[in-house]
């Protein structure tokens, strides 16, 4: 389970790059139950790999469920992977990156050949093991960006050459998550509170909250605290509430407002 | 105010009080020697400064006793009971303080938001309390009495936001600072959304505090029949200068009011809304922030004025820790000493020849923990 869990890692991490910015940009009001993805049991009592699309699944011939898959079987396993959900999904948005190479494979002192040179190839048939020409971007047109800024930028990678509009994107992504939590900070009833106490009637703009002085010893609580661990002895206290579980969307968006507060601060943690 | 500790800084200014008094018992040839003990011992000290014991304070030690008192509560932003006890035990806490003050005080001046959001079972709660003060209250209004119902309510029960008395030769001003242009009824507000807007200090929907054109007039008009060497002494809920727009420690038309007080040689500002020590002088005149029983406001991020010494941060563990009432010591001079008799601490006194000599003499202590 341990090893199934850690092969989807790598195909998850692609995925939650295109996800997450779609995920960011809706508010985080409400936690949802996550969708469990329940595999198929092997005929043959093979090991059983899902992909984190929750649907596509495959048996990995000659290993037993329960034992170790070698790097080498993993890589081309996950690469099966991919190309299973890319044959599945022709149309999507997808923006390749390079799979994870044998790099443990290769002697140490065997010689590498220089990498070819990077020739535009849109169409190039998507493979876990090799690196697509051209790299990220070809929908977005990041690949356009060093041509478009006339400079000699590297390319190929996820933030190898970006565009201003990339930048709003993820701009707009981290200011939703904000001013969500701008919100809870000066509704007491968002809080939980009960006595009618917000947190900005003391920390107006989310001043004296120094969020940058955490991890810190909290003299009052005789032990390090976390920013978070503060927000929660308000809520507590004088608000008089429920403390926020450490996932709470509520409790990500106070702590991302507090810190867009102190922008350019030097960050000191410890500092009393 | 009945502390049992006693801080150096109290101390230190009762012996010096007590060495002043005893001074003025001297002939000139008897003053110089001790002058010169006292001189001497406090080299060998170490803790000779460049304006301690000095004649220029000697001479002003003449007119430092105080002629008359008042107190003040302010800032208690009441919830109803039943909602929240907290700020109520703390107005009860300061309503106590007043009581317990020997000699009492000529008045105590409430200096605005006894409401948290201005409504009646509020402001009815706060003023019950206060009719357990046994010195006179004078009233002042907050922008938290003032934007449910534009201060209907308020005037009921307390009379006009703006008058003027004369108390022990000292010509004192009440002002209604928290008027703000309208920004609701482009909006179409509630009287409550409106409410509920400019009671939150960060909100920069709301318009900034003013005193109005129509009270400088009245103001003007007031002042008119007071001589220009009567000390004045005015109380207004905001700064009467401008501090951080952001979170309304500011009056927009403060340096219109300044001109009209500026003609006179002793005025004396005092201002709640601020939450904190804050101590400012701009000309001839002299700004005294007040404490809030309810909770401390930080500092702002500029615009501190320089003669203010701050005060320590507050604990948040502490409901009372940066909060407190204080006392005015009006000199025979005219001039105003500021107790800040903070719950939970030591008192800090910022005495009219700190603000006078802009900082030079009589400065209170600094704080150990800056703000962030």
């Amino acid at each position: 389970m341990n090893l199934r869990m850690k092969l989807l890692v790598v195909p998850c991490a692609a995925l939650s790059f295109a996800g997450g910015v779609a995920l960011a940009t809706s508010p985080e009001t409400k936690a949802e139950p996550l969708p469990k993805h329940v595999l198929p049991a092997s005929k043959d009592g093979n090991l059983v790999l899902g992909l984190c699309d929750g649907e596509t699944s495959m048996e990995v011939p000659g290993v037993k469920d329960g034992q170790k898959l070698t790097r080498a079987q993993a890589i081309t396993a996950t690469a099966q992977l991919m190309d299973d959900w890319r044959k599945k999904n022709p149309n999507a948005n997808w923006d390749d990156v390079p799979g994870p190479v044998l790099a443990q494979a290769t002697p140490p002192a065997a010689k590498k050949s220089p990498p070819p040179a990077p020739q535009p190839n849109p169409g190039a048939k998507p493979a876990g093991n090799d690196v697509r020409q051209g790299g990220v971007g070809a929908q977005t047109g990041a690949s356009a960006v060093p041509q478009q800024q006339k400079a000699n930028l590297q390319t190929g990678h996820t933030y190898g050459a970006y565009s201003e509009r990339d930048e709003q994107v993820w701009a707009a992504s981290v200011q939703e998550t904000v001013k969500e939590g701008h919100r809870v900070f000066h509704d007491a009833e968002a809080l939980g509170g009960t006595v009618g106490v917000s947190c900005d009637m003391c920390h107006p703009d989310g001043a004296n909250t120094h969020p940058e002085t955490y991890p810190k010893y909290q003299v009052q609580l005789g032990r390090t605290a976390l920013l978070r661990d503060m927000i929660n002895w308000c809520i507590e206290n004088p608000v008089r509430g429920k403390p926020l579980a450490d996932g709470d969307p509520k409790m990500r968006a106070m702590e991302a407002y507090i810190y867009a507060q102190r922008k350019g601060v030097k960050l000191e943690y410890g500092k009393h | 105010m009945a502390n049992k500790f006693q801080s150096i800084e109290t101390k230190h200014y009762a012996e010096r009080d007590a060495f002043f008094e005893g001074l003025k018992k001297l002939d000139r040839r008897a003053f110089m020697r001790v002058a010169g003990i006292s001189a001497g011992i406090v080299a060998g000290m170490g803790k000779l400064t460049p304006n301690s014991f000095q004649l220029v304070n000697v001479a002003e030690a003449q007119g430092e006793k105080p002629k008359f008192s008042f107190a003040y509560i302010s800032d208690t932003h009441l919830y109803e009971n039943k909602l929240n006890d907290r700020f109520v035990r703390a107005i009860l806490k300061a309503v106590d303080d007043v009581n317990a003050l020997d000699p009492q005080p000529d008045f105590v001046l409430f200096g605005g938001d006894l409401a948290q959001l201005g409504q009646a079972g509020e402001l009815k709660l706060g003023a019950q309390i206060l009719k357990s003060v046994k010195a006179p209250i004078k009233m002042m209004v907050g922008e938290h009495d003032w934007f449910l119902d534009m201060g209907e309510l308020w005037k009921d029960l307390f009379g006009a936001p703006n008058y003027s008395f004369d108390h022990k030769g000292v010509h004192f001003v009440v002002l209604n600072s928290i008027h703000e242009k309208d920004f609701w009824t482009e909006r179409k507000l509630s009287p409550m959304e409106r409410m509920k807007i400019v009671a939150g200090l960060d909100n920069g929907i709301q318009s900034r505090f003013e005193v109005g054109a129509e009270q400088r007039q009245w103001l003007q008009n007031d002042l008119a029949k007071v001589a220009k060497t009567t000390p004045v002494i005015v109380f207004s809920h905001s700064p009467l200068y401008k501090y951080y727009k952001p979170w309304n420690f500011w009056t927009d038309d403060a340096d219109e009011v300044q001109a009209i007080l500026k003609p006179y040689e002793k005025v004396t500002v005092i201002h709640g809304h601020t939450h904190q020590l804050l101590s400012n002088r701009i000309g001839n005149i002299s700004f005294h922030g007040m404490l809030s029983t309810a909770w401390p406001w930080p500092y702002a991020p500029e615009g501190l004025p320089s003669l203010t010494v701050p005060m320590n941060r507050a604990d948040p563990f502490s409901q009372f820790d940066g909060c407190g009432d204080g006392r005015m010591d009006v000199l025979e001079s005219g001039l105003v000493d500021k107790l800040y008799n903070l719950w939970q601490r030591d008192p800090i006194t910022v005495r009219s020849a700190y603000l006078g000599s802009g900082g030079k003499q009589s400065a209170p202590p600094k704080p150990k923990l800056p703000t962030y």
